[in-house]
């Protein structure tokens, strides 16, 4: 279990970001999660609430946007999405592809502040 | 009071990454090849590291390693008898190594006189799948005592991965291994992975290994 070690990285690169833009509070944090991220996102979402405690994100939000796998298949010319983390092959013609596209996301998209 | 929407788009583990990649270019430059060892506890990782360190120092190319461990320092000794420096790194508790930590440890290195560096990481499926090191091949090792499934069951770190090794092979026979579905586990997670299947007791495999190490370097490294 390391999301709470994640947690607490989320939380300073959050509190760099919104200090230098002047911020007295963030309210809200959005986090794209992909699916190969190697994070659960039940545990992130509890070890962020102790990670932010005292801090400018105290009592914000935590908005998790979960990213499917996205592969480029090579038969179809496409980027395809995969149902399964088990299972990388096309979903149309079933040609295995690991060219990864997306799903190993764990970056933070935006977050809210307040200023005075 | 004003409330606004801030554009951050950074990597949470942004700094880890950094220091990897940092890290990354100093060792090719310096001409090393870098491999991080993957895999549950109980897999022969050590076991493994000390038949490689020991054979390529047979074929006269220096080595070193840097041992992940929660809190003894049991396979450092291990792997000092191949009479190659070792350090270890103890993470007090922590499930994983992160790029620091690395970088920490090889302050006084002479990274010049290192070929192949060694990463033997935690003994853990999960959490080392998120952390770059700074290596430039990802080793997972799978035993076949674990069975054929482990996989689909841990597919984050298998897919992380850029070669997976099959250890323990000379008791593939007594556990009913299934070569056949380990290979179609693996490549159903991570289509075009390289799959060696060794034993560190008998020597099986470890030749087609050591070709694949001394490619990689030749591929990877600066000086080469």
């Amino acid at each position: 279990m390391h999301e709470l070690s994640i947690a607490y990285n989320l939380v300073e690169v959050a509190s760099q970001s919104a200090i230098e833009a002047g911020a007295k509070r963030v309210t809200v944090v959005r986090l794209r999660l992909g699916a190969l991220s190697g994070v659960v996102r039940d545990a992130l979402e509890f070890s962020y609430e102790v990670a932010t405690a005292g801090t400018i994100l105290d009592h914000s939000a935590l908005i998790v946007k979960e990213l499917p796998i996205r592969v480029y298949c090579a038969v179809c010319e496409a980027e395809v999405e995969l149902a399964s983390v088990q299972r990388f092959r096309c979903p149309v013609c079933d040609t295995p592809s690991g060219d990864l596209r997306q799903g190993r996301e764990l970056e933070i998209e935006s977050i809210e502040i307040e200023t005075e | 009071m004003e409330t606004r929407v801030l554009e951050i788009r950074k990597g949470v583990l942004n700094k880890n990454d950094e220091i990897a990649r940092g890290l990354r270019s100093r060792l090719q430059v310096a001409g090393v090849l870098t491999v991080n060892f993957v895999s549950s506890p109980g897999t022969g990782k050590t076991a493994f590291l000390q038949r490689t360190l020991r054979a390529l120092r047979e074929q006269g190319h220096s080595s070193a390693a840097l041992v992940g461990d929660l809190a003894t320092d049991n396979d450092a000794r291990r792997l000092a008898e191949a009479g190659v420096p070792v350090k270890q790194i103890n993470t007090n508790g922590r499930c994983h190594l992160e790029a620091q930590m690395i970088s920490d440890h090889l302050a006084d290195w002479e990274l010049s006189k290192i070929e192949y560096l060694f990463i033997e990481n935690v003994g853990n499926l999960v959490c080392p799948s998120s952390y770059d090191l700074g290596e430039d091949v990802r080793v997972v090792l799978l035993s076949v005592t674990e069975g054929e499934d482990k996989p689909l069951k841990y597919p984050n770190i298998f897919n992380s991965a850029d070669i997976a090794v099959i250890t323990k092979m000379d008791l593939a026979e007594a556990c009913e291994f299934d070569m056949a579905a380990a290979r179609t586990n693996i490549e159903s997670v991570r289509p075009g992975m390289r799959i060696l299947a060794t034993s560190a007791k008998s020597g099986a495999g470890m030749s087609e290994w050591l070709a694949c190490l001394h490619a990689e370097k030749q591929a990877r490294c600066v000086s080469a």
